[in-house]
C-alpha cells in the first residue's frame, strides 16, 4: 500500500511542533516514513512522554525502605512482609469515555488490570474515581450510566472486587468527565516481572486477542490525510472484552509460573509502538518486528494501523527460546493468540518489517530517551480572596441539603452495580471511607482509599494538593490501617496556559510535601492533560489511590456504632468554611480559601488513632460536609440516631483537616480522653450516638426520614 | 467429601467456592471445562460463579454445551449430588437439568449487596443445615438472576417443596421472589446468591457455611 507523502500538514495532524519534527529529522537522517512517522508521534504525545510534567513529577518523593518498585514500570511495587507485594496504580480513560462512556470506562478498567498483571500480580481489587457535569446537563445522565456500567460490566467478568471510588458531580466537567481507574494485585516479591528484555536474538512473543483498527491514533489526532489511509473511518476509542482479558490473566500467570518468561510488557496506549520501545529501550537492545506474522483481526491493515492500533487484551513478552513450545501450549489451552512476531537486536535500532519491505528503521533509544521535554511557563495561582460571611443555619436543614445533594447522597446506586465481594476475601465493601481487602490465605489485609477535593486544588494548588494525599492517609487510618504508599493520577486542564501549568506545579508541591511527611511515596500514576473543551477547563483533579496494610483482623477498626456509644470529635473544633461542602450546595458559593493541612498535626492525629484502635469502636475522617456530616453517615450506617452537642455552623460543616470522628463506650472514651492528653491530640465528647433521631442542638429529625434522603437521592436524579 | 468445581474459561468464583468446600473438610478436585470426563468416586460436583464464556449469549448457553457439561448431567443422572451457584445456576439450567430460565434482573442493571434470603425447606443435602424459614444473609452479585419459569412449574416447584430459598425483598423481579430450586430429585441445587461468599466473619456473614457443613456431614454420613 502506497504510503501518503510527509507534509507539513500531516506533521501537525500528528501532533509534533515544528521543532520536535526538527529533533526527529536529525535521529532519522533523512525524511521519515508514514509509519516511522506515526511511531514518532505516538511516543511523543503527551500521554506516552509526559513531555509537559516529567520535570515536575521528578520532584515526588518516590522512595522508602517499603517501596520495591517505584513509577518507571507498569505500576507500582510494595513490600507488605512474608515475601508479598502489593502491585498498583491509577490510570485515567478521561477523553475516551466521553465520546464512548461504556467502553471508555471498560478499557479503562482493562488497562489498569492489565499494568498490574502485566507485573505477575493477580489483581485483588479495583477501585474508580468518576467526575461528570452538573445532572441537569444534557450529557450527564448518559456519562453516568455508561460509565458506571462499563466499569461494572468489565470488572465484574473479570473478577477483581471493586471496593471503592468516588463519584463527583460540578459544571466544570459538563465538556469533559473524568474516568480514573485503580486495580492493586498481589504478588510473591521474588516473582516480580518487568519490562527490560534481556539478550540478543530472544524471540518476540505477541500474546492475547488480535489486532484490529480500533484505537488506531488513539494516542495522536486524526486528520483528513490520515483518513485517506483508512478505507473506513473508526472511532478512536477501544472495544473491551473482559473475558479474554480474565483469558489473558490466567495464560500470563500460568506462563510466568513456568519460568518462560524473561520480561512482559502490556499494550496500552500506542500499542505495539509503545510496548516494543520500552522493552528494547530498558534493556538496552534493539526489536525486530515482522508485521506479517502480527494476528491479525482484518485484512489489509497496514504497518501504520498495526503499529497504532490500541486493540485491547493484548501483550507483548520476551521469552526464553528454550521454552516456546511451553508457552504456546498455555495459550491454546486459553484459546488465545500467540505468535512469535520478532526477535531482540544487539544493534540499537527500532526495524519494522511489513510485506518484506521495511516499513520503519529508526534508533530505538533515541525515540524514547530523546522524547522532548518542557519547562512550560507557568504562574502561581493567586491567593484566593477572603470568603464573605456565612449567614447560620439551621443545622438539620444544612445537613438535608447535603445528603439531599448528588455529591454527598448514599452513592449505593452506583457501587452496587460492581461486584465488591469476588474473590470471597472483602471485609469491607463499599459505602463509608477505605475498602478492605484480606491478603489470600494470611492474618493480612490491604486497604485502599481514592481522594481529592478539586474544588480546595483550584482555590489553592498547594494546600488542595496536599490536602488529597491528607484525606487519604486518614481514611486509611480510620480503618486500622498504616498507610503505605500512594498513586497519583493527575488530570488538568491545557499545560500550555500559564495558569494551568500553574495549578500542575502548586498540586503536585503540596502532593510531594503530604505524601513526604506522612510517608506514603508515589510510586506510580499517570498525566492527563488537555482535560477541556471550548478553552474552558476542568476543576485541577489531581486524585490520590493510596494503600495501607493491616496486620491482623484484630486491628481493623469496625464500624459497630452501637445505641449509647460517644462521639468524641479527634482533632480539634470546626472552623473553615471556605470552599466546603456546605458552602457549595447551600448557597452555591464557592469562595474562600481551601482548608490549610498541618501536616504536623495529620501525623499526629493518626497515629493516635493507630495507637488506640482498641478503645475505637468506629471512625470516620471528617473532611466534606464536615462534622456534622460525618456524624450523620456513622448513625445512618448503623441505624442509630445521634445527638450531637454542637450548634454554630462552622463547628458543624467547617472542614478543617486533621480530624475524625469516633464512636466508643464510656470506658473507652476516658481511655481516649487520657491518652490523646499524652499524644498532644485534641479531643472532645460532642455527643450520643442513641435513639431513631439525628438531633443538633435544639433541632431534630427521624433518621428514618433523613436515611430516606440519603439512599433516595441518586436513584431519583438519575433512574 | 470428594468434591469437583467445574471450571469454565471466565468463571472467577472457582477458588472462592473451592474454598468454602475446603473449609467444610472436603477433598477438592478443579475440574477444566475441557474434560471429558469426572474424576471417580465424586460426592459433589460444584458449578461456580463467573461469567462462562463472558456471557456475551445468553447466561450459561456455551458452558452447558462445552465437553464437561455432558459428564456433569450423567453424574446427576446417576443421582450424584450438583450445586450451581449464580453462572452455575444458569449453566444448570441451560442444560436442563433445572427447570426455567434466569432473565435479565427487572430494574435492569448488575445488583450487587448481601440479601436477606428466606429457607424455604430443610429437606435436601444442601439445606438441611438450616431451619425452616430461617432467615439467612448470603450476597448476591448478578445481572441475569430474575428466575422466571411458566405457572404450572412455579406452582409444581412450590407445590412439591422444591423452591429452596426466595428472596425476603425481591431484588431482582424473580417469579415468587424465588432464589433458589432444587431438581425433582432435591440432589441438584442451583440458586442465584454466594453462599460461598458468607462463610468467615471477615465475610460480614457466616450464613453460607451451613450449606457446605451440611453437604459435608451428609456425605460423611453416606
Amino acid at each position: 500500500m502506497e504510503e501518503p507523502e510527509i507534509t507539513e500538514e500531516l506533521i501537525a495532524a500528528h501532533g509534533l511542533k515544528p521543532d520536535e519534527y526538527d529533533r526527529l529529522l536529525e535521529i532519522v537522517g533523512r525524511t521519515p516514513t508514514f509509519t516511522e512517522l506515526g511511531i514518532f508521534s505516538a511516543m511523543w504525545n503527551e500521554h506516552c512522554s509526559y513531555k509537559s510534567s516529567k520535570r515536575w513529577l521528578r520532584t515526588l518523593p518516590t522512595e522508602g525502605p517499603q517501596v520495591i518498585c517505584g513509577p518507571g514500570e507498569n505500576a507500582g511495587v510494595v513490600d507488605i512482609g512474608d515475601g508479598q507485594a502489593v502491585v498498583f496504580k491509577m490510570e485515567s480513560h478521561n477523553h475516551p469515555s466521553y465520546i464512548e462512556p461504556y467502553q471508555g470506562a471498560a478499557t479503562g478498567v482493562g488497562g489498569i488490570l492489565r499494568d498490574v498483571f502485566t507485573m505477575g500480580a493477580r489483581p485483588i481489587a479495583a477501585m474508580n474515581a468518576l467526575s461528570f457535569g452538573m445532572p441537569d446537563h444534557p450529557k450527564t445522565r448518559q456519562l453516568v450510566h455508561g460509565v458506571v456500567e462499563g466499569v461494572g460490566g468489565y470488572g465484574n467478568c473479570f473478577g477483581v472486587p471493586t471496593v471503592g471510588g468516588e463519584v463527583r458531580f460540578h459544571r466544570a466537567y459538563n465538556g469533559n468527565c473524568l474516568v480514573n481507574a485503580f486495580a492493586a494485585g498481589l504478588v510473591d516479591a521474588d516473582n516480580i516481572f518487568y519490562s527490560a528484555a534481556s539478550g540478543v536474538g530472544m524471540p518476540v512473543v505477541y500474546l492475547g486477542a488480535k489486532t484490529g483498527r480500533d484505537g488506531v491514533g488513539g494516542a495522536t489526532m486524526a486528520s483528513a490525510e490520515f483518513d485517506d489511509t483508512i478505507e473506513e473511518k473508526r472511532p478512536t476509542v477501544q472495544v473491551g472484552d473482559p473475558f479474554t482479558e480474565k483469558r489473558l490473566l490466567e495464560a500470563c500467570l500460568e506462563l510466568m509460573a513456568s519460568g518462560a518468561v524473561i520480561s512482559i510488557q502490556d499494550m496500552g496506549a500506542a500499542g505495539l509502538t509503545c510496548s516494543a520501545v520500552e522493552m528494547g529501550d530498558k534493556g538496552g537492545l534493539g526489536i525486530r518486528l515482522d508485521l506479517d506474522r502480527v494476528p491479525a483481526r482484518e485484512t489489509g491493515m497496514t504497518a501504520y494501523e498495526m503499529m497504532l492500533s490500541e486493540s485491547q487484551e493484548r501483550m507483548l513478552m520476551v521469552l526464553k527460546p528454550e521454552r516456546e513450545a511451553d508457552a504456546k501450549a498455555i495459550f491454546d489451552k486459553w484459546d488465545l493468540d500467540f505468535a512469535v512476531v520478532g526477535e531482540t537486536i544487539a544493534e540499537d535500532r527500532f526495524i519494522v518489517m511489513h510485506g518484506n519491505a521495511v516499513k520503519a528503521d529508526v534508533p530505538l533509544r533515541a525515540l524514547s530517551g530523546n522524547a522532548p521535554e518542557y519547562d512550560r511557563p507557568w504562574v502561581e495561582t493567586p491567593a484566593a480572596e477572603p470568603m464573605a460571611d456565612v449567614p447560620e443555619i439551621d443545622p438539620i436543614d444544612g445537613l438535608k441539603a447535603l445528603i439531599g445533594s448528588v455529591n454527598y447522597c448514599s452513592r449505593a446506586w452506583v457501587y452496587r452495580q460492581y461486584d465488591s465481594q469476588v474473590m470471597a476475601d472483602t471485609a469491607r465493601t463499599p459505602g463509608m471511607g477505605a475498602g478492605i481487602v484480606r491478603v489470600h490465605g494470611t492474618e493480612k489485609l490491604l486497604a485502599f482509599t481514592s481522594d481529592v477535593t478539586p474544588r480546595y486544588v483550584r482555590a489553592n494548588p498547594f494546600e488542595g494538593g496536599k490536602q488529597a494525599v491528607a484525606e487519604a492517609y486518614r481514611n486509611l487510618t480510620a480503618v486500622g490501617a498504616t498507610p503505605l504508599a500512594s498513586t497519583d493520577n493527575l488530570n488538568f486542564g491545557n499545560p500550555e496556559k500559564p495558569e494551568i501549568m500553574g495549578q500542575f506545579v502548586g498540586a503536585i508541591k503540596g502532593i510531594g510535601a503530604a505524601c513526604a511527611a506522612l510517608d506514603m511515596p508515589i510510586v506510580s500514576g499517570n498525566v492527563s492533560l488537555y482535560n477541556e473543551t471550548d478553552g474552558s477547563a476542568i476543576l485541577p483533579t489531581p486524585t490520590i489511590g493510596a494503600v495501607g496494610l493491616i496486620a491482623h483482623a484484630d486491628d481493623v477498626i469496625g464500624a459497630e456504632v452501637r445505641d449509647g456509644h460517644v462521639a468524641l470529635l479527634i482533632g480539634g473544633t470546626g472552623t473553615h468554611l471556605g470552599q466546603s461542602a456546605l458552602l457549595a450546595e447551600v448557597f452555591n458559593r464557592e469562595d474562600g480559601d481551601a482548608p490549610h493541612v498541618d501536616l504536623d498535626a495529620e501525623r499526629r492525629a493518626g497515629d493516635f488513632i493507630r495507637a488506640n484502635r482498641a478503645h475505637v469502636k468506629a471512625c470516620t475522617d471528617i473532611s466534606d460536609g464536615g462534622l456534622a456530616l460525618a456524624a450523620f453517615e456513622l448513625a445512618e450506617a448503623a441505624g442509630v440516631g445521634v445527638t450531637l452537642d454542637v450548634t454554630g455552623t462552622a463547628e458543624l460543616f467547617g472542614e478543617d483537616q486533621g480530624r475524625y470522628l469516633v464512636a466508643c463506650n464510656f470506658d473507652q472514651a476516658e481511655a481516649l480522653m487520657v491518652a490523646a492528653a499524652e499524644a498532644g491530640v485534641e479531643i472532645a465528647s460532642v455527643g450520643r450516638f442513641t435513639g431513631d433521631k439525628v438531633r443538633i442542638g435544639r433541632s431534630a429529625a427521624p433518621l428514618d426520614e433523613l436515611s430516606a434522603i440519603y439512599r433516595g437521592t441518586f436513584g431519583a436524579v438519575f433512574d | 467429601m470428594r468434591a469437583a468445581v467445574i471450571v469454565f474459561p471466565g468463571s472467577n468464583c472457582d477458588r472462592d467456592l473451592a474454598e468454602a468446600l475446603r473449609g467444610a473438610g472436603a477433598d477438592v478436585r478443579m475440574v477444566w471445562h475441557k474434560e471429558t470426563a469426572l474424576p471417580q468416586g465424586l460426592d459433589l460436583v460444584a458449578i461456580p460463579g463467573g461469567f462462562s464464556f463472558g456471557d456475551y449469549l445468553r447466561c450459561g448457553a456455551i458452558a452447558a454445551r462445552s465437553p464437561v457439561a455432558a459428564e456433569v448431567v450423567r453424574f446427576a443422572g446417576r443421582g450424584g449430588p450438583v450445586l450451581g451457584i449464580c453462572n452455575g445456576f444458569q449453566v444448570l439450567v441451560e442444560t436442563g437439568l433445572l427447570p426455567g430460565a434466569l432473565m435479565r434482573n427487572a430494574g435492569l442493571k448488575f445488583i450487587c449487596r448481601t440479601a436477606r434470603l428466606s429457607v424455604q425447606t430443610t429437606d435436601s443435602l444442601f439445606t438441611s443445615g438450616y431451619k425452616p424459614l430461617q432467615d439467612i444473609d448470603i450476597p448476591v452479585a448478578h445481572h441475569d438472576g430474575n428466575y422466571q419459569a411458566d405457572e404450572a412449574t412455579l406452582d409444581r416447584l412450590e407445590g412439591e417443596g422444591r423452591v429452596a430459598f426466595t428472596y425476603a425483598e425481591n431484588l431482582n423481579g424473580s417469579a415468587r421472589s424465588i432464589a433458589g430450586i432444587l431438581s425433582e430429585n432435591r440432589r441438584v441445587l442451583g440458586m442465584m446468591p454466594h453462599p460461598e461468599r458468607a462463610c468467615d466473619p471477615a465475610h460480614g456473614s457466616t450464613d453460607g457455611a451451613a450449606m457446605f457443613a451440611a453437604l459435608a456431614g451428609a456425605m460423611l454420613a453416606a
